[in-house]
């Protein structure tokens, strides 16, 4: 079975290109077959996988297919690698990447044949990617894939490419990615310098016996990567604006595909970061940073999808926290939970921008629980998962990552309990907006609201049900002793960092006064969301909400420092130093030149076709001449 | 006589020779076009002949060597070693691509225009085979002055001022070139041009010191490294197109590829004294044209930025002087010459079609030819070394070698892959994407024959960049032997 992994990203390279490739022949309905059925199939050799993988002694393997560049010194061998790792988040790729594909197939009905045909392609593109960056053996396949999701969703974000604002998402989305991938490069660079590979395999071993301080470079270049990807800061800024692309678009960049290869990188680095001494306060510091400022923000968003938007940031934020403070398992389970209510609400977005005709702004909204009844309770559920509340999925994630940082250091704990308090505030403010309350949209709107199909409902559905469910995958051992599954299954890719990793034992009893304690701050926050805007609109925003409002000037920060800056030197230099400088240099060397010979005058002026005429008879003769005459 | 048509080398030679030679004779426009075309194909056929049937490690059966002028110790020699053999075959691609993507364009005097261009191939070939001083000149030479004619009598308004401009370049170039290697012949021990006795000509530090920049400077300007760079612009933006994929594509691969047979090995001595000059001067000049490119709004200045930025980086690794790195370059020197032709393939059909090159007045071809949008977002994305893309493994190695050289230049370089994407994905925006407006409102999609082409280079684009062992396998050997005059 391993040996057949491949099949897992060839199914939708293939859908890619036949979609692509018969954007113009093929109807509307061969195309979602196509490319549903590529990402489906993928799905099930994904979950035979799984099973092989699961089985007792299982080793992971290392499946080579060619050399790619096997030279100067350097093995970089196309492979793949089949662990417990790659083969959970193929699970999560292509289960929920297959929802998405589906409920798309009835988003874009109304698009054009070629363009619908586009955008499947596209779509599929994007999970081969991802999957390439998940299965690949050694940094550089991952780096492929790393790439190609960049671009994947450049392309996407793009996709309604006659609107410039949406170009200009897009080009941001890929120029900072870029500047993430960068530091990826490097690290690659490093780690070929030091250990003579990049293969997983040889790199983590070799890691042990490393300077320390080679191990922070290393761990920090690939952490600049991953803020790239993963939307942390400083490199955040492009992803909420990558809501510019069709919805469904923004549920595979914001749960089963992208943003989560940051935390995918890291994860499979672990040793890494936990033999580097500063990286991992780094990276925990950095995400919560993130995870607090993003929250900040979404509590006064009124675009349905950037509140959504920001919502990803602050949890992956919070997932880099869980990375930080070795909470490796912690992180991934909150990946996994994290993927099906964040489809399952940006989903439920496109399904009530779907009946609100292109409408955004939640200010506009209201009272839709008895319009939309699946989406409304779908919906439900997935801000009950993602504020934390029990016995919902997000509740057990992210109360690892908490613990963990609890562990390490209270500090961290109350910050991060802080960003998942507003977390809860303001996603019940947009359920309240949305859903509750009397509807304040226009007449029309009212009249053509409606339920969406089932190819939309049913992927709601099921992702509803995963996001309810998904947390008894990782029951904390003060619930049930072993009950811990995913803790169990990931073991071996951990266990080199938990042997070396201090164990910091909470008691039970600090433990369930932790959980009760954010519990019921969590539950009131949610009872004031819901009391006050279920009622009333968001006032104009004053003061330090004016602030929030926008981002915290961040983009205009980024404009002011650094682009402006670029482009004023960049026409210095094509102003200023190539014309009058270099040029100024050369032509007075060449006035110098033409006055000084007339030869040089007779050259320019002369007739050109004669020189040609000397110049090829003169060269016929001395080959002749030189060649034959002897 | 016939002695000369029986092995690979004289023959690639020979062939554009002939053709050229003959071209002058067809006036009649549509022959010399089908002429030249049909007779380009002829050598790339004969060049991948001599790819299947010789093998790059055995040097003796891949070299030729005539009698020439034996009084002052020059034999015509030629040879096709792994080096020689991947430039070649570029020079081979490149005529038949260009020829067949521009065969609608219709250029006065085509018998002297397809006949120079020809003659300019002859040149090249010799350059990229010759393993004699004299001979490397003489070629040298042989393809700089038809270029010259070619940039002077067809192209935009400015033509003769940018010609100027690249002659007064060149000229000084050669002329340093000449002292240089004379300086050089009359050192060796055996009076002689040949490539052997060059590698072993015994100079004091300061002379190689002087030659080293005599060579560099004939060598830098045809790259071009900045700040000899400011002819490429002007030439690029007003030859005719044929022109410009011709120089962009081929000919500056020719200051690259001097620079590895003819300035690196025969000082090898001198070079850990020089490189950090030239490798500074050339990450300079990366993220000067980077930066340039940023702000133009001539899709042709654009391009020829871009590639003085791309070459840049070439020239870093070349004198970083490991495996890695010029394994690299030399992949990179063909991956860089098919995909600019590319470009320049879009930017023709677009100026053809509208008239206009500037961005600012373009917009919205997407919508009227979906097929060239793509073609060229692909070719683009190689341009940016995208994974899976041709330009990635090359550029890839040149980083991964500067890197080994010094971090630091790496990461400084590095930039640059930054800048690349801002600069290309703007031009994608501000050209296909977006709004139709009165220019742009009749663009027909892409034709058969330009269509041909783009697939082609297409197709290596991702072949190459998905599974570059046989370019490898081509120039493996021959990067060992380079690398062995440095770890004497």
């Amino acid at each position: 079975m391993t040996k057949l992994t491949y099949l897992i990203p060839l199914f939708p390279l293939i859908g890619f290109l036949v979609t692509g490739l018969g954007r113009r022949s093929l109807s509307k309905a061969a195309v979602g077959i196509i490319a549903c059925g590529s990402v489906l199939a993928s799905f099930i050799l994904s979950v035979l996988l799984f099973l092989v993988v699961k089985t007792p002694g299982f080793n992971p393997t290392q499946v080579k297919y060619f050399d790619f560049i096997h030279t100067a010194g350097i093995d970089i061998p196309f492979a793949f690698q089949v662990d417990q790792l790659s083969s959970l988040f193929l699970l999560v790729i292509t289960g929920v990447g297959f929802l998405i594909h589906l409920y798309s197939t009835a988003y874009m009905h109304e698009e054009e044949g070629p363009h619908y045909a586009r955008y499947f392609a596209y779509l599929n593109l994007f999970v081969f990617s991802m999957l390439l960056l998940v299965l690949g053996s050694n940094y550089v396949i991952m780096f492929i894939g790393w790439e190609g999701v960049g671009l994947c969703s450049y392309l996407l974000i793009g996709y309604w490419f006659r609107n410039g604002d949406y170009n200009q998402a897009a080009k941001k989305a890929f120029v900072m990615n870029r500047i993430g991938d960068l530091g990826f490069l490097l690290a690659i660079f490093w780690m070929l310098g030091q250990f003579g590979s990049v293969t997983f395999t040889e790199v983590f071993p070799k890691a042990m016996n490393t300077a320390p301080t080679v191990l922070t470079g290393i761990t920090l270049l690939l952490f600049i990567g991953a803020t790239g990807k993963s939307a942390q800061i400083p490199l955040f800024t492009w992803l909420p604006d990558a809501m510019a692309g069709p919805t469904p678009v923004s549920a595979l960049i914001h749960a089963a595909t992208m943003v989560t290869a940051g935390i995918y990188m890291i994860a499979r680095s672990n040793i890494l970061y936990t033999l580097a001494p500063v990286t991992p306060t780094v990276v925990a510091v950095t995400g919560l940073a993130t995870a607090l400022l993003a929250a900040s923000i979404a509590l006064r968003q009124n675009d349905i999808k950037k509140v959504l938007a920001y919502s990803t940031v602050s949890q992956l934020g919070l997932m880099f926290l869980g990375l930080g403070v070795g909470a490796y398992t912690g992180a991934v389970f909150h990946v996994m939970t994290h993927a099906f209510f964040k489809a399952l609400l940006f989903l439920g977005a496109g399904s009530v921008i779907h009946a609100m005709h292109h409408e955004q702004d939640i200010r506009n909204m209201g009272g839709l629980k008895k319009h939309l009844p699946v989406t409304h309770i779908t919906f439900l559920v997935g801000c009950i998962a993602i504020a934390g509340i029990p016995p919902f999925s997000g509740f057990f994630s992210k109360d690892e990552i908490l613990m963990g940082a609890f562990a390490q250091s209270p500090v961290l704990y109350v910050i991060g309990a802080f960003s998942a308090l507003l977390t809860a505030f303001y996603m019940f403010r947009l359920y309240a907006l949305t859903f509750l309350g009397t509807f304040r949209g226009s007449q029309e709107q009212a009249h053509h609201l409606h339920e969406s199909p089932s190819a939309m409902t049913i992927p709601l559905v099921v992702l509803a049900i995963l996001a309810a469910v998904a947390g008894f995958l990782g029951i904390p051992e003060v619930f049930a002793k072993d009950a811990h599954w995913l803790q169990q299954f990931l073991s071996p890719i951990f266990s080199e960092s938990a042997a070396r990793l201090p164990v910091h034992g909470i008691s039970h009893s600090t433990e369930y006064a932790l959980m009760g304690g954010t519990l019921v701050a969590i539950l009131a926050i949610v009872w004031l969301a819901v009391r006050n805007f279920s009622r009333n609109t968001p006032q104009p925003a004053t003061g330090l909400s004016r602030v929030l409002e926008n981002k915290w000037y961040v983009d205009e920060l980024y404009e002011a420092v650094i682009s402006r800056p670029l482009k004023g030197l960049s026409r210095f230099f094509n102003n200023v130093v190539e014309r009058l400088v270099i040029d100024g240099l050369v032509n007075g060397v060449g006035r110098l030149v033409q006055y000084g010979g007339r030869q040089m005058r007779w050259l320019q002026s002369g007739q050109v076709g004669s020189y040609i005429l000397i110049m090829v008879v003169a060269t016929v003769v001395f080959f002749i001449i030189q060649l034959f005459g002897r | 006589m016939f002695a000369a048509f029986d092995n690979f080398p004289a023959l690639l030679i020979w062939l554009p020779l002939i053709g050229g030679l003959v071209s002058f004779m067809i006036r009649d426009e549509q022959k010399v076009k089908y002429w030249a075309l049909n007779f380009s194909l002829l050598t790339l056929v004969l060049m991948c002949a001599s790819l299947l049937y010789t093998d790059p490690r055995h040097y003796a059966l891949n070299s030729v060597s005539y009698i020439w002028l034996p009084e002052i110790g020059s034999s015509f020699s030629l040879m096709l070693d792994g080096m020689s053999r991947l430039l070649c075959l570029l020079t081979a691609l490149a005529f038949p691509l260009i020829f067949a993507s521009t065969y609608r364009t219709s250029y006065g005097n085509a018998n002297q225009f397809y006949g120079l261009m020809l003659l300019t191939q002859c040149g090249l070939m010799g350059v990229f085979m010759a393993v004699d001083a004299l001979v490397f000149y003489f070629f040298w030479e042989l393809a700089l002055i038809p270029a010259y004619f070619l940039a002077s009598k067809w192209g935009g308004e400015k033509r003769i001022q940018a010609a100027f401009k690249f002659f007064i370049y060149t000229f000084a170039g050669s002329l340093f070139l000449l002292i240089g290697i004379i300086y050089v012949y009359l050192k060796t021990p055996d009076q002689s041009f040949s490539i052997v006795s060059f590698y072993n000509v015994a100079l004091t530090a300061k002379e190689q010191s002087w030659l080293f920049w005599a060579f560099f400077i004939a060598f830098a300007i045809k790259m071009p490294i900045f700040p000899f760079h400011t002819w490429q612009p002007d030439v690029y933006e007003q030859s005719a197109t044929p022109v410009t994929m011709m120089l962009s594509g081929v000919m500056v691969k020719m200051g690259l590829f001097a620079a590895l047979r003819w300035l690196t090995p025969v000082f090898p001595d001198i070079l850990k004294d020089m490189d950090n000059i030239v490798i500074g001067l050339a990450i300079v000049g990366m993220l000067y044209a980077s930066c340039i490119a940023m702000v133009q709004d001539d899709i042709k200045r654009l391009v020829a930025y871009s590639s003085i930025a791309h070459i840049g980086l070439m020239a870093a690794a070349i004198f970083s002087a490991n495996g890695l790195a010029v394994q690299g370059t030399l992949l990179q020197m063909f991956n860089h010459g098919i995909n600019i032709i590319g470009l320049w393939i879009v930017v023709h059909l677009i100026e053809q079609q509208t008239g206009v090159r500037k961005i600012s007045q373009l917009g919205g071809l997407a919508q009227k030819a979906p097929a060239l949008a793509i073609l060229l977002v692909v070719i683009a994305l190689a341009n940016i070394a995208l994974p899976l893309t041709n330009a990635f493994v090359g550029e890839f190695m040149m980083f991964a070698g500067l890197y080994k050289f010094n971090p630091w230049y790496a990461a400084a370089a590095g930039l640059s892959i930054i800048l690349a994407a801002v600069y290309m994905l703007n031009m994608i925006r501000n050209v296909f994407y977006g709004d139709l407006n009165t220019v742009t409102a009749s663009f027909r999609d892409v034709m058969p024959r330009e269509r041909v082409a783009l697939v082609l280079i297409v197709l290596f684009v991702f072949a190459i960049g998905v599974y570059p062992e046989p370019m490898f396998d081509m120039i493996r050997q021959a990067s060992d032997v380079w690398l062995s005059r440095f770890n004497k």
